[in-house]
């Protein structure tokens, strides 16, 4: 790399943080304090029906452990982590939709990187048995004003 | 390794420090397409849609309605649900728009702007309900991959345009056409501009049929953005990824379309039934070509409190392939009695009809109220998950709302 590309790479990541300090801003002034603790209470909820006593990272809604950073790098460029994180597999199941991806959808190869990231999509989002229909479930009740 | 647990609370430089993780990566997303960048539980708005809209999935935008928000005759355009397979065209002229009819069976190629679209064949307006193939697909078990819709990938608008048979019958259709397909200009995903996002299409028949339109209009004004603007399709009582949207294409073809997600198990069930977490190969899979009978209740909202000698009013509405609902009934006893609600006729084929009953409650308790539709060729929705399938489509089980009945 030049000298020249160089500085113009400096200065594009210079611009890209300042984007995203002002971005941070604007959303941390945006967020109530009502919102976040709502947010939090869910994210919790969401560790906990998982079953595991999982930290989760506030960004992306992921469950953090040692091949959080890989899963992060690899998988969210391109889609949503909501894509990760709403979805239940066993780790076969996991490595299924790693494969429909390359194949129809321009994932990258994943080399020595796939094991890992496969475990932890495996430990984190396995199915659980939810029989034929479950429980109604998270109900916020309310008062029914009568007409 | 960096923890980040609840940073949005500690520092705004953290935050940076976070989302910088990747730079160069993050460069391609800062087109203005989709904000915030990565920041997944933030509250994400969509444009032209109601922040009540639950977002499955912001990239590609996937949102759906609430139950008790579908309650209106013909749902808003701002809380109709978005299934997003790619990435919206950014700009859109609506003035510059053409759409290009071909195919090896059409008998000739002819391209018309939305205005000659308009001049050249008459307009109709019909009220068609539009339910994602895999709306209820987080019921199944085992779990099926892909967006884990509740019960809100389904509305019902009035589309204005032109009957795409008119348009296919002013190019020519050629004596072995047997099936059309679209496409959009929407981006795939990965930003390849080679690859097609979604190309659907429906059977020659289906395209054929005075129901099947080409819109610009969405309940008397212009398609949401997000919803197709300013071109689409609408087919009813198929799935709606038929329903090609930002469309600037239509191919007729001599044999079953082979455009992105026709093949393989996209948008098909087991020619055969299955058991549960059957593995079943793609050429046992066929493409789905009708949508179940169905039902939602919109009124009340689930988690309802009543008291006990409080009558509580119930509506919804109830939709099918078939030509229309015959029946809805509901049960406040987990299925042992079922009474009849009063059921509304339809605008037209394939839009939804409402339904109304009064429902007492003779004691205190924790009650729920199902719902289940019955359609004119005498199916009906069951009580529990209805057949297993790979990909979670089709799941039409009666809806539930909890109520409870205090003394």
């Amino acid at each position: 790399m030049t000298d020249q590309m160089q500085s113009f790479a400096n200065k594009l990541v210079v611009v890209q943080l300042l984007v995203l300090f002002f971005l941070s801003i604007a959303i941390h002034s945006a967020c109530t304090d009502d919102n976040k603790r709502e947010s939090d209470k869910q994210l919790e909820d969401k560790a906990s029906a998982i079953g595991i006593a999982t930290e989760i990272d506030t960004l992306t809604g992921m469950a953090l452990d040692e091949n959080f950073e890989l899963v992060r790098a690899n998988c969210i460029t391109c889609h949503s982590a909501k894509l990760i994180t709403q979805n239940r597999a066993t780790r076969e199941g996991w490595k299924g939709m790693l494969d429909w991806m390359r194949e129809t959808q321009n994932l990258h190869d994943l080399g020595e990187n796939e094991g890992p990231i496969l475990d932890y999509l495996a430990k984190h989002y396995s199915p659980e048995n939810k029989g034929r229909r479950a429980n109604l479930e998270d109900i916020e009740w309310y008062e029914l004003e009568s007409e | 390794m960096v923890r980040r647990r609840k940073f949005i609370k500690k520092s705004v430089l953290t935050s940076i420090t976070a989302a910088i993780g990747i730079p160069i990566v993050y460069g391609r997303f800062l087109r203005g397409e989709i904000l915030p960048i990565g920041l997944e539980n933030s509250q994400i708005t969509l444009p032209g849609k109601s922040a009540e809209l639950i977002v499955l999935n912001d990239r590609p935008i996937n949102a759906e309605t609430p139950p008790h928000l579908l309650n209106d005759k013909l749902t808003p355009n701002d809380l109709f649900f978005v299934r997003n397979n790619g990435l919206p065209p950014s700009r859109v002229d609506a003035e510059n728009w053409t759409l290009t009819i071909g195919g090896e069976s059409a008998r000739a190629e002819k391209t018309f702007s939305i205005a000659e679209l308009k001049s050249k064949f008459k307009t109709y307006s019909l009220d068609i309900t539009l339910e994602c193939g895999g709306n209820g697909r987080s019921e199944f078990n085992p779990p099926a991959k892909g967006n884990q819709w509740s019960t809100g990938a389904v509305g019902c608008a009035k589309w204005t345009g032109v009957r795409l048979s008119d348009v296919l019958m002013e190019v020519g259709v050629k004596e072995d056409a047997m099936y059309i397909g679209y496409y959009g200009a929407d981006l795939h995903v990965s930003g390849d501009k080679t690859k097609n996002t979604i190309s659907r299409g429906v059977p020659i028949k289906k395209a054929l049929s005075n129901d099947s339109l080409i819109a610009w209009q969405m309940n008397g004004e212009d398609l949401p953005a997000l919803n197709g603007y300013p071109l689409r399709l609408v087919f009813g009582g198929y799935p709606a990824s038929c329903s090609g949207k930002w469309l600037n294409k239509i191919v007729i073809r001599n044999k079953v379309h082979d455009g992105a997600k026709m093949g393989g198990q996209s948008y098909r069930v087991p020619c055969k039934t299955v058991a549960p977490g059957e593995k079943v190969k793609d050429e046992d899979m066929c493409i789905i070509e009708e949508m179940p009978v169905k039902s939602l209740i919109t009124y009340p909202k689930t988690g309802a409190t009543i008291k006990a000698n409080q009558k509580m009013p119930i509506s919804g509405k109830a939709w099918t392939a078939a030509k229309k609902i015959n029946k809805v009934e509901y049960s406040i006893d987990f299925g042992m009695n079922w009474k009849s609600c009063s059921l509304g006729a339809a605008a037209n084929q394939f839009a939804w009809q409402q339904f109304d009953a009064d429902v007492s409650f003779d004691k205190p308790g924790y009650y729920e109220v199902w719902a289940r539709a019955t359609d004119s060729n005498g199916k009906t929705q069951p009580i529990i998950l209805p057949g297993w399938n790979p990909k979670g489509y089709l799941n039409n089980a009666c809806h539930r709302i909890a109520v409870k009945v205090e003394a």
